[in-house]
């Protein structure tokens, strides 16, 4: 996650110098974003909290506590324990190291691979364009959902599973706007006088459409990750996702819905923890857009 | 109107009237003002069928009476034409589709029968799985054994309940397909008045409220959100079930309710968010303020006026989100014990029955297809202009 915010800021510096004066640069018009900074507030404390994980969890996420099973909020154990009395907030942590990590990983060769082929399709277009979007097509009439359970079953359950799965089907999103966006810069005047002045096909392609064409896929990724983490989470919650002893917010909700009716917290709040994640990087998301597309 | 087709579109006002009084010459006539041209710009086939005619130094091509040169020219009605053209364009998805649940199979790493049987089974056993799913055949044999028996309404053969898929599927489907026609019913009603709300208030404080209900449901996994109505409404209040689907046609609604809800929250904020642009274009447009200055009230002109139109962008956006909610409900239904296609799936998933899973992937998306295709032609049948397109 880190890494995320660090490409971002990175792209940020390498456009400053191209805006046209009297334009505030990226960076005033990110802090002037309430969205913008919003979302990057609290991304930065749930990354901060996980990466923190070890120093301020207390306890081991696997350790069991025989003594309190189920044990309310207290001074030991500041969120309470579950059933085998591990400690929910170390659990919390942990699990959220977990899906944060297996999420954020497993939009990075989606991006990276919709990217480069949705350029590639959208500059040259041709026989193979047709292919890929037929393809495209294709993965998009899946219901996204039962199609990442099925290639999940397929391939074998657990991480290196979740990272299979997404990489097959996740990647279409990407080349689909990229594509677009490739199409629409390639009749641009300024493209064509690139072009005119002599120099290569692959160098207009990479250092003239792609920096500009590039900030859909990342506004876009910045949703992509809520939705990961969301069937990760998902896949954890039906047994197919991270493993236990492992501990994840999905297997955390299963464990806690054996409790409903006297130990509520258990299933509630890892929910919470979700929902504060999908809403800071949907605002980090949503900032970015307005940062990165002023008009 | 004469229609000119010329390598540039754009040509410089002075040619284009030489050209014009050259081609009005030619019909033995005087150039009026009152002649509409029109310039469109040459295609790469335009030298089949295209006179030429030398305009001083430079070439006119000119393009004869447009005819319609589609194989489906014969056809009559536009809008029938529309309606063919469009279910053959979802004849190559199927086709994928079939390709991609057929290659399921191939995924499972290793040898697939040992690998779905476990470390335990005989070599006898597997063997005879080898032999049932085909993968004692060339892979050719086996892709076109699928498709013929997919030809024949045959979906595989279930290892587990040694019985035909299709008869493990059926029972399953009318309640998955309830359940996705309550949700889609939630979907609507609760995104239109939302994101009226939001457009007809732009900046004001029920716009950002509206903003931040959708901005939690975007983060919010839908079966965390049936566990806490399940708490809230079964638990607590005694509302609704909390599982099960009834026997009654009442019982079976009433139990719908809160999984609907819970499937319909999984697209309601793209919808509120996709919507709320849309009716702020229409809010813009000439009509609504002729509307306004005929002295019409405001609600009249939100939900007559307005509405209306953006029902269509709001048909078609259901249309492309319509496969995420029913994704989601494969989860849901395992929240609610509902037996439907997902819990179906999931039980299938813990039998290691791959034929099931591979029946219910392949139902899913031809569902899916189907849906898009319907809401296609509705929008069209709603809105002529997408079928002259």
């Amino acid at each position: 996650m880190s890494t995320a915010l660090a490409s971002s800021a990175g792209l940020g510096d390498s456009e400053a110098p191209q805006t046209v004066a009297g334009r505030p640069g990226l960076g005033s018009r990110a802090l002037h974003s309430p969205t913008f900074m919003a979302g990057a507030i609290m991304t930065t404390t749930i990354v901060a909290l996980v990466v923190l994980a070890p120093v301020i969890g207390r306890y081991s996420p696997v350790a069991l506590d025989p003594l309190h099973p189920l044990s309310g909020p207290s001074g030991l154990h500041w969120l309470g324990t579950d059933e085998l009395g591990r400690d929910t907030w170390s659990r919390l942590l942990y699990g959220g190291r977990t899906d944060l990590q297996v999420g954020f990983l497993a939009v990075v060769f989606p991006f990276c691979f919709g990217v480069f082929i949705g350029t590639v399709c959208g500059y040259f277009g041709g026989r193979l364009d047709a292919a890929v979007m037929r393809v495209v097509d294709v993965v998009l009439a899946f219901p996204f959902f039962v199609l990442i359970i099925a290639l999940v079953f397929v391939v074998g359950v657990g991480t290196h599973g979740i990272y299979i799965a997404f990489g097959l089907t996740d990647w279409v999103v990407y080349a689909r706007t990229t594509r677009s966006a490739t199409m629409i810069a390639r009749n641009l005047d300024w493209v064509a006088a690139a072009e005119g002045g002599g120099l290569s096909r692959t160098r207009v392609l990479w250092r003239h459409i792609l920096p500009n064409t590039i900030t859909q896929a990342i506004v876009y990724s910045m949703s992509d990750i809520v939705i990961v983490i969301l069937a990760v989470v998902a896949l954890g919650y039906l047994g197919l996702g991270i493993q236990p002893p492992a501990p994840d917010w999905g297997s955390m909700i299963t464990d806690g819905q054996s409790f409903l009716q006297s130990d509520q917290w258990l299933a509630i709040l890892p929910g919470i923890a979700v929902v504060f994640t999908g809403i800071g990087l949907s605002l980090l998301g949503d900032g970015l857009a307005d940062v990165l597309r002023p008009e | 109107m004469t229609v000119i087709e010329f390598a540039r579109h754009d040509l410089a006002p002075p040619l284009r009237l030489a050209l014009e009084s050259h081609l009005c010459r030619q019909q033995g006539r005087e150039w009026e003002s009152e002649d509409v041209w029109e310039y469109q710009a040459a295609g790469p086939s335009s030298d089949k069928g295209v006179r030429t005619v030398p305009v001083g130094e430079v070439t006119v091509l000119l393009a004869p009476e447009r005819e319609e040169r589609s194989a489906l020219g014969h056809l009559a009605s536009p809008s029938l034409r529309y309606v063919v053209r469009r279910i053959l364009l979802s004849i190559p998805v199927l086709v994928g589709v079939v390709v991609v649940t057929f290659l399921l199979l191939r995924l499972i790493p290793g040898d697939p029968a040992r690998t779905l049987l476990g470390v335990h089974a005989t070599p006898a056993a597997i063997n005879a799985l080898r032999h049932q799913l085909g993968l004692d055949e060339p892979i050719w044999r086996q892709f076109w054994a699928y498709v013929y028996g997919l030809a024949h309404g045959n979906l595989g053969r279930s290892i587990y309940y040694q019985a035909p898929v299709s008869s493990v599927i059926a029972p399953c489907l009318p309640l998955t397909a309830a359940l996705v026609l309550i949700a889609t019913f939630f979907a609507i009603v609760i995104t239109v008045p939302m994101a009226a709300l939001a457009a007809t208030h732009k900046e004001r404080p029920s716009d950002h409220a509206v903003r931040v209900f959708s901005l939690m449901g975007l983060g919010m996994p839908s079966f965390w959100l049936g566990i806490i109505l399940i708490i809230i409404f079964s638990v607590d209040l005694h509302w609704f079930p909390v599982g099960g689907y009834g026997t009654t046609f009442w019982q079976h609604v009433h139990s719908l309710v809160l999984p609907g809800l819970c499937a319909a929250f999984a697209i309601v904020p793209v919808l509120i968010r996709s919507l709320r642009v849309g009716m702020l274009e229409v809010l813009g447009a000439d009509f609504v303020a002729t509307a306004r200055a005929k002295g019409l009230r405001a609600w009249r002109v939100t939900f007559v006026h307005v509405a209306r139109n953006a029902l269509i962008p709001t048909l078609t956006l259901l249309g492309i989100n319509i496969a995420y909610l029913i994704g989601g409900t494969v989860v849901i239904e395992r929240v609610f014990g509902l037996n439907g296609l997902g819990n179906a799936m999931l039980n299938a998933i813990d039998l290691r029955d791959f034929p099931v899973v591979q029946g219910i992937t392949l139902i899913y998306a031809v569902g899916v297809i189907g849906v898009i295709l319907i809401t296609d032609l509705v929008t069209a049948r709603l809105d002529p202009r997408l079928r002259l397109k």
